[in-house]
């Protein structure tokens, strides 16, 4: 067996896996905060209460319908999703002519209202999802469960996809033109308010496919989406939002981050995630990836 | 402006007499919301600066008093200055960083600091985590000259500083210093060209703002005798915007109402449990769609429309 500064390889790799998975679910969180954020100007403080309905969704189509993990996987986004697009219509659209804050102000007071009717009906106790791949694989050097690399793999794709939608794609081309200068897009023809409910539908959706991953790993609870979106707030800061490829890099780099502290220093694997904000704060206040604004 | 003062003047008679009415430690401890909100609405409403982290000023600073009180044995007063300065401390080092970012950056900024405040304050020794710091004892204040074991008396002592800490946020806002920052709020390069730097200045605010919500932080826990965890988290943070928001943000005497209305509230809602909080957050939302000036904003607008006609 070989040591690496005095901890074992299991330990060191096993940490670095998990810090992985976070920063997959960083990664997610992170790049639709920043999509939300381009098209809509509003910092969605329900994304981390999506998140969690996203996995609730999952538990209650398998308890009640009986429907397997992969249906789920589609089925749910779909369901968050379309909730979103009802609270965009009915809610978000009125305030868009503010000051941020009240975007701000309006989802987090809607994050407290669905987060508290979750924990009013279920409890704040966790409920567990089974595995739907166990087993896993022994690579010598660690043991790899099936589903957690299945996770940072299906995470690492749905992030790609993101980017090339984004970035590569005829919509995604209207978004970025949308989000630059929306009157001048909307002369040519195309329905912003329509491409801003779409957008923010998207951006929860993804929310709710991170929520579903997760429900096999962690405890379905009302509560689960809390403390996560704001670390990823720490990590939108730390990345800036001009960039959707720096969302990706910054979310899984964090996770990993946070990953080696717990084997070096464990007290500080909860507050190191900030303590690099307040570094980047320092060195370059508009983010890793931000541009000056 | 007679009207203003009639009102100060009938508030002042009213503070004096509400414990014949209603129990004093729930007053103390709406007094010590009200003065926390107010702090908050020093920094948003005159500042355009949204701290949501501010409970970590506030919960510290309970700590802070806890600390000096029971395990130095030190009096009060060395537990309050130890409170205000701690939190004042706080705020320099985390304004000195939030302020880099601006607008809804500057929120996520303050919040993550909270949080990480929140996950020190889980862990340190000296603030007991899960448990908090329980059985601070309550001392006579000024050597011995008032006794605060009796309720009504201390009542008294938090009424004082309560207004001490009012009429300290009176003055800043009337004062050259509180012109500039609404300047800097309604256009911060204009302020920063007439010369004026803007930094310099809202660092200065958030610093005080700390420092008055470590001053509410500290005397709540003199009068509830502990200090816990709830008093740093995200929540408490959360519950003072909505206090401000719902008094009326750039109001002074917004944020005292709106303490006293949301801490009611909480008071007679207890019973059911988790459901506060889907109350609470229906406020917000409602109070973001329908009434953004708050209660006494919307009173002031009306009773100036009744002026006019």
């Amino acid at each position: 067996m070989f040591e690496l500064l005095g901890i074992p390889p299991q330990a060191l790799f096993g940490q670095l896996l998990l810090g992985l998975i976070n920063g997959a679910f960083y990664a997610m969180l992170s790049l639709g905060l920043a999509v939300i954020f381009g098209m809509l100007n509003v910092i969605n403080f329900t994304h981390g209460a999506q998140y969690m309905m996203g996995a609730f969704a999952a538990w209650l189509l398998l308890g009640i319908l009986d429907v397997p993990f992969w249906a789920s996987l589609v089925i749910a986004p779909i369901i968050v999703g379309l909730f979103g697009i009802v609270l965009e219509k009915l809610l978000l659209k009125r305030i868009y002519h503010l000051d941020h804050l009240y975007g701000f102000l309006l989802t987090f007071g809607l994050a407290l209202v669905i987060e508290g009717l979750f924990q009013w009906k279920w409890g704040s106790s966790g409920a567990p999802y089974p595995n739907p791949i166990p087993g896993g694989f022994n690579l010598g050097f660690m043991f790899l469960p099936t589903y957690r690399g299945f996770v940072v793999l299906a995470a690492l794709v749905i992030c790609l996809a993101t980017w090339y939608g984004i970035e590569r794609t005829k919509l995604g081309a209207y978004l970025r033109a949308a989000t630059e200068n929306p009157t001048l897009v909307r002369a040519f023809g195309i329905n912003v308010p329509r491409l801003i409910t779409l957008t923010y539908g998207l951006g929860v959706g993804l929310a709710a496919l991170a929520g579903v991953l997760a429900a096999p790993i962690q405890q379905v609870s009302a509560l689960m989406g809390v403390n996560l979106v704001l670390v990823v707030f720490a990590v939108v800061v730390i990345g800036g939002m001009g960039s959707i490829m720096g969302s990706i890099v910054t979310g899984f780099g964090l996770g990993l981050i946070e990953g080696l502290t717990k084997v070096f220093y464990p007290p500080a694997s909860n507050t190191v995630i900030f303590v690099v904000m307040a570094l980047v704060l320092l060195i370059k206040p508009a983010g890793l990836f931000g541009q000056t604004k | 402006m007679n009207a203003t003062r009639i009102g100060y003047a009938v508030l002042i008679v009213l503070a004096l007499v509400a414990p014949l009415f209603a129990y004093p430690v729930f007053l103390m401890k709406a007094l010590c919301f009200a003065l926390f909100a107010c702090a908050f609405n020093l920094l948003l409403g005159y500042a355009g600066l949204m701290s949501f982290g501010h409970a970590m000023f506030f919960g510290m600073a309970g700590y802070f008093y806890g600390h000096v009180v029971k395990a130095w044995d030190l009096a009060p007063e060395a537990g309050l200055l130890a409170g205000v300065g701690g939190a004042a401390l706080l705020g320099l080092v985390t304004g000195a960083l939030a302020i880099r970012r601006q607008g809804i950056y500057f929120a996520m900024i303050t919040l993550a600091f909270a949080q990480m405040v929140f996950f020190f304050c889980v862990q340190a020794p000296f603030t007991g985590g899960e448990d908090g710091l329980q059985g601070i004892p309550r001392k006579a204040l000024l050597g011995g000259l008032i006794p605060t074991k009796d309720d009504r008396v201390l009542y008294y002592v938090v009424l004082a500083i309560f207004l001490f800490g009012y009429a300290a946020i009176y003055r800043f806002i009337h004062s050259p210093f509180g012109q500039v920052l609404k300047a800097i709020r309604d256009n911060e390069q204009r302020a920063q060209s007439l010369g004026y730097e803007a930094d310099r200045y809202k660092l200065l605010a958030f610093v005080l703002s700390a420092a008055l919500a470590g001053l509410a932080g500290a005397t709540k826990a003199m009068v509830q005798q502990f200090a816990t965890l709830t008093d740093v988290a995200a929540s408490t943070s959360g519950e003072v915007v909505l206090m401000a928001l719902v008094g009326g943000l750039g109001t002074i005497i917004g944020p005292v109402v709106g303490a006293f209305i949301i801490v009611t509230m909480q008071n007679y809602l207890a019973f059911t449990g988790e459901f506060v909080l889907v109350i609470q957050g229906a406020i917000f939302v409602v109070i973001v769609l329908a009434f953004r000036k708050g209660v006494v904003g919307e009173f002031a607008e009306w009773w100036k429309r009744r002026q006019a006609r």
